[in-house]
């Protein structure tokens, strides 16, 4: 670190703690970033000529006459159209080998979207996985995390979605990931032939836990410049944002701050949602997706953690082992995306709302069953057939390993209803039925599609 | 010249000024970071330092900068032209400030006083007035907007002259009045008013007694709200809060509505953003933009303002009021306005209440809810708000704080069930949870008897009897078995189905199914009750199931129907084709 000529420089620590330490200073602006020995560090508090500076790595060895600089300024990212395919730290440094980025210092964490400047999000985002599209669509310019506990395969089903999801750009924003995991997207990026469109901000394991909390905003700060400046489709992947609010909560504590819900801090609502709040479809054609993961402690969603982030998403997905046909499947119970409404039967074939809600109803009539069975109690003759029911629609459209479009599934679920209902029990409007019931030589079309996934 | 300060200190968006004068709680200051305006509200005042709360990010303020006070609490500024508008918490029009992006510091005139207005006098020289009376009034696209002696005016007064009718911009003179000191007021279009004192310029509250249409069956049939009253709607993320109060914002019936979103997602206003303006209101064959007014704070908001914005939106409410209007005052949702509340009492590091709220949390509540209400204004005519807010309980449990204040502050529940949601029963209001207390009025009886039928509130009491029993055959068949119980629990349970499936559950999202109006809810609800009184033949419980659900699969699609069509007519003449198959004969 080279210091310049305005860079204010002391070198009296008046106070340390095992996060900040404290000096006398003026003319110092609130959230301006120092180095301190240099460690990155950022104001969080001052009070008359005493200035409190929480120190990103932690304050290991730092002594009282270690040099603080001043670097009068917030934290900022250098952006320009040489970040694409490049890989960095919380800070923005450079962690690939490559030449340094050249361009335009931007502070991260700018200002908030004028909301009357928004557009409506319209556009459908494909993935293949029916668990997502036919019951979760998801839209552009939403914001939606993976509910999921630590051993499910959300990486893996995160990378799926990111690849298959025709996005002009993908920023991934790794908190707190394992360096296997870090590697597992590298290599699947890179045998996608997709490294030039990834951006990627890592904080691993091996750093500092409190510097991932400059992760979001670095994402969210180089998605804003391609999807503001060259209208692109941006889709950010944030993982895991547990482990975001976890180096949260350990910063107010070591402020003494009163927590509250889980040891959180209060406001943890209002950190989270101003990450999230960045995705949005813009005016000119660009926009911002998020698609991030909350690990759950043993699937608790009433944990602070969970709990805010399901209010401030729209909607959240679940994995879940079905073990009856042994795979995953995103949960369609829980699982729910908010913005489905404004695609579905839409830019999706008009039958695709009233498919989705009856497949779902009848599926929960195969869990009731489900209970009545281990409750020891005899099964009717349409329990039996909403179990059989529910086994196929699992099989072919929840499990996470289905890749096919949404015409095909929507096929696929009326072959099931005809299969296993009469028409009265599907619950579906009337000229709807009439029009989509399977005719015979559907039906084996059908059954041949079927067959074909199976094998 | 006004107070002036120096800043000592700063922490997140709590900062600390010492002052060269008197300043006064929640008193307004603008403090100067190299330009750029930041506003804040004093929450604390500890001899010559005044503690702020800013409406902005702090980033980069420094020890040293200056402030300085205005005199005045939060106002905001009222008068005709803000149909329509979209605000932010303080009162910006959000349309005005430009650029994609809100930069700390831009504001924008919350009226346009150029505008021009047709102004019609209705008061006469000599006549005796005071704060909230009718001086006249202009057309605001349909409503009559009146132009009213500011909230303000001291006492009473007389009125010395007044404009003549004709074409006026909204800061001209329109009426001059003299108060009982022999001070002379010229009166404009335009008042200002603190948003978080109350402005209490009517003769009375009586207790409301008219009931009030929503559209939603299983609040007017069930649990009815009324003209001035208020409710609230808890619920677990994503079971509904927000859908249910868009239902409300386009179906209810009001002359106005006021929605504030306070501390929710952006995209969500964004959808009344780009509906609105295209839906028509079948009142006023107008579109319902027209007769609504957005405030907006989103959560990425500054947290301070989204403390304000609902009071912004109160205080907008009770100024159409005055004018005799009958205005829905929404809010999504309350718990972030709590949460802001408790973020700058962290910050303060007062005494911490249950789960780190404010300890006068229930008051601050109790204190807002109060100023809903249905009134009678001096002149004799009548104005109303009806409030209904979302609360956002912390992991869903409804014994959390702003829960448990709110449920004594609002005498509607509407209580989300997450069963109900995770099983797509939508609305997922719990039938059995939640509770009008209103039903309990008889000055609301009375009007229903009147308004609907004599004799409603039988029937609304017998359909809920019905769900109840349901509920207990269910937790019976559930231990039971179902061939451990006899057949005619079977045949309860269905009819409760039958009421959850005909009554309780409503498609927001179909064009029909979305709103009922109360003579078709009347319709269906006699129509379901007739059946439940019903007495059926069944051999076994299978027989039951397979009878009902058909039964009930051809009464959802008269739901989907246009009421009184002929497909509506068709399934009518199938269902009681059904009904004779095995009603027995009484
Ligand atoms: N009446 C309804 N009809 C059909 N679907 C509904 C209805 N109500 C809610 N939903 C579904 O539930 C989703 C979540 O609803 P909503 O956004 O209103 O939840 P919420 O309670 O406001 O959640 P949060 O607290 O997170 O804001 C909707 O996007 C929609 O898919
Ligand atoms: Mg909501």
């Amino acid at each position: 670190m080279k210091t310049q000529a305005f860079q204010k420089i002391y070198t009296k620590i008046d106070n340390i703690t095992k996060a900040t330490c404290t000096i006398t200073a003026e003319g110092i602006g609130n959230l301006e970033m120092a180095f301190v020995d240099n460690r990155p560090a950022q104001v969080v508090k001052i009070f008359g000529n005493k200035v409190t500076l929480q120190v990103f790595p932690g304050t290991e060895n730092i002594a009282t006459n270690s040099e603080v600089v001043f670097l009068g300024r917030g934290p900022t990212l250098k952006v320009g159209d040489e970040l694409r395919g490049r890989f960095f730290d919380a800070y923005g440094n450079v962690i690939d080998g490559g030449p340094d980025i050249e361009g335009e210092e931007v502070e991260i964490n700018g200002p908030t979207i004028n909301p009357v400047r928004r557009k409506q999000p319209s556009e459908l985002i494909a993935t293949g996985i029916a668990g997502i599209d036919l019951n979760n669509t998801l839209v552009t310019g939403q914001k939606i995390p993976f509910f999921a506990d630590p051993d499910q395969p959300f990486n893996q089903v995160m990378a799926d979605v990111a690849l298959r999801a025709k996005a002009d750009l993908i920023v991934l924003g790794g908190m707190g990931m394992s360096n296997d995991d870090y590697l597992y997207y590298k290599a699947i990026f890179d045998n996608a032939g997709a490294l030039d469109r990834i951006i990627c901000f890592m904080n691993t394991t091996e750093n500092p836990p409190v510097e991932r909390l400059l992760i979001p905003d670095m994402s969210l700060t180089a998605a804003e410049h391609f999807a503001i400046k060259h209208n692109m489709k941006v889709l950010v992947l944030l993982t895991d944002m547990t482990l975001y609010a976890d180096a949260l909560s350990i910063v107010s504590n070591r402020m003494d701050q009163i927590p509250s819900k889980d040891s959180m801090p209060g406001s943890l609502y209002s950190d989270l949602a101003k990450i999230y709040e960045k995705a949005a479809q813009f005016p000119d054609g660009g926009s911002i997706t998020i698609i991030a993961v909350t690990t759950l402690s043993g699937g608790d969603i009433t944990h602070a953690i969970p709990d805010n982030t399901g209010y401030i998403t729209e909607g959240q997905l679940y994995l879940r082992r079905d073990t009856d046909i042994g795979k995953v499947i995103i949960d369609p119970f829980r699982s729910l995306s908010r913005l489905k409404q404004l695609v579905i039967g839409k830019k999706t074939r008009a039958d695709h709302p009233q498919v989705m809600n009856a497949a779902v109803r009848l599926y929960s009539d195969a869990a009731n069953a489900k209970t009545k069975q281990e409750n020891g109690f005899d099964l009717t003759e349409y329990d039996k057939r909403s179990l059989n029911f529910a086994k196929e629609y699992s099989e072919h459209l929840l499990a996470i390993d289905v890749n096919i479009d949404i015409d095909t599934m929507l096929q696929i679920a009326w072959q099931l209803f005809a299969k296993y209902f009469s028409k009265d029990e599907v619950g579906i409007k009337q000229e709807i039925v009439d029009q989509f019931w399977p005719q015979d030589e559907q039906w084996l079309d059908g059954q041949a599609e079927l067959t074909k996934q199976n094998s | 010249m006004s107070t002036q300060g120096i800043i000592t200190g700063i922490v997140a968006n709590l900062v600390l000024i010492q002052v060269d004068g008197p300043v006064a709680q929640n008193e307004i200051c603008n403090i100067d970071l190299e330009g750029t305006k930041l506003k804040a509200e004093i929450i604390k005042i500890n001899g010559d330092i005044a503690y702020v709360q800013v409406f902005e990010n702090t980033a980069g303020l420094k020890v040293g900068h200056t402030a300085s006070f205005t005199g005045h609490m939060l106002e905001v500024t009222l008068g005709p032209g803000m149909l329509s508008k979209r605000y932010d918490g303080l009162q910006n029009d959000l349309e005005l400030i430009e650029g994609l992006f809100l930069e700390r510091g831009s504001s924008s005139p919350a009226l346009d006083e150029n505008a021009v207005w047709h102004f019609h006098p209705l008061a006469k020289i000599g006549d005796t007035v005071g704060a909230a009376d009718w001086l006249g009034e202009v057309k605001e696209g349909w409503i009559n907007h009146k132009i009213m002696v500011p909230f303000k005016f001291p006492g009473q007064g007389t009125i010395v002259s007044t404009a003549a009718e004709g074409e006026y911009k909204a800061r001209d003179t329109m009426a001059v009045i003299k108060d009982s000191k022999g001070v002379t007021h010229n009166v404009s279009m335009i008042m200002t008013w603190p948003v978080k004192i109350t402005p209490k310029f009517y003769a009375d509250k009586p207790r409301p007694s008219k009931i009030f249409e929503t559209g939603v069956r299983v609040i007017d049939t069930l649990n009815p709200m009324v003209e001035g009253g208020t409710g609230f709607i808890p619920g677990p993320f994503g079971c509904g809060k927000t859908v249910l109060q868009h239902a409300l914002s386009k179906y209810a019936d009001a002359d106005l509505i006021i929605i504030v979103a306070c501390g929710e997602r952006a995209n969500e206003v964004v959808e009344i953003f780009t509906e609105f303006p295209e839906l028509d209101d079948p009142r006023t064959g107008r579109k319902l933009m027209e007769r609504t007014i957005i405030i907006c704070n989103t959560s990425n908001m500054p947290v301070a303002s989204r403390e304000a914005s609902v009071y912004t939106g109160m205080t907008i409410a009770e100024y159409y009021r005055s004018m005799g209007l009958k205005v829905l005052l929404l809010a999504d949702s309350t718990s972030r306005w709590a949460q802001a509340l408790r973020e700058m009492s962290n910050r303060m590091e007062e005494l911490p209440g249950p789960d780190a709220f404010p300890m006068d949390l229930p008051a601050i509540i109790a204190n807002f809810y109060s100023r809903a209400g249905y009134v009678h204004l001096n002149n004799g005519q009548s104005g109303s708000i009806t409030f209904i807010g979302t609360v956002s309980p912390a992991g869903g449990n409804l014994k959390e704080p702003v829960t448990e204040s709110t449920k004594k502050a609002a005498r509607a529940f509407y209580a989300l069930s997450q069963a109900r949601a995770d099983s797509k029963r939508y609305p997922a209001i719990d039938p059995i949870e939640s509770y009008s207390k209103y039903l309990e009025y008889s000055e609301v009886i009375e009007n229903m008897n009147t308004t609907i039928e004599a004799g409603w509130i039988d029937k609304v009491t017998a359909l809920k009897d019905m769900l109840l029993r349901g509920k207990e055959v269910k937790d019976q068949i559930n231990i039971l078995g179902d061939d451990g119980v006899p057949v005619h629990y079977h045949d309860i349970f269905w009819k409760s189905e039958l009421i959850d499936a005909i009554i309780l559950q409503q498609d927001a999202f179909d064009k029909v199914d979305c709103s009922t109006p109360l003579s078709r809810q009347k319709y269906m609800a006699k129509l379901v009750l007739d059946i439940c009184q019903a007495k059926f033949t069944f051999e076994n419980f299978e027989e039951v199931t397979h009878y009902f659900k058909k039964m009930i699969n051809n009464l959802k699609q008269m739901n989907y129907q246009e009421f009184d069509s002929s497909s509506f007519k068709k399934f009518r003449q199938k269902h009681d084709d059904v009904l004779s198959e095995r009603k027995s004969a009484s």
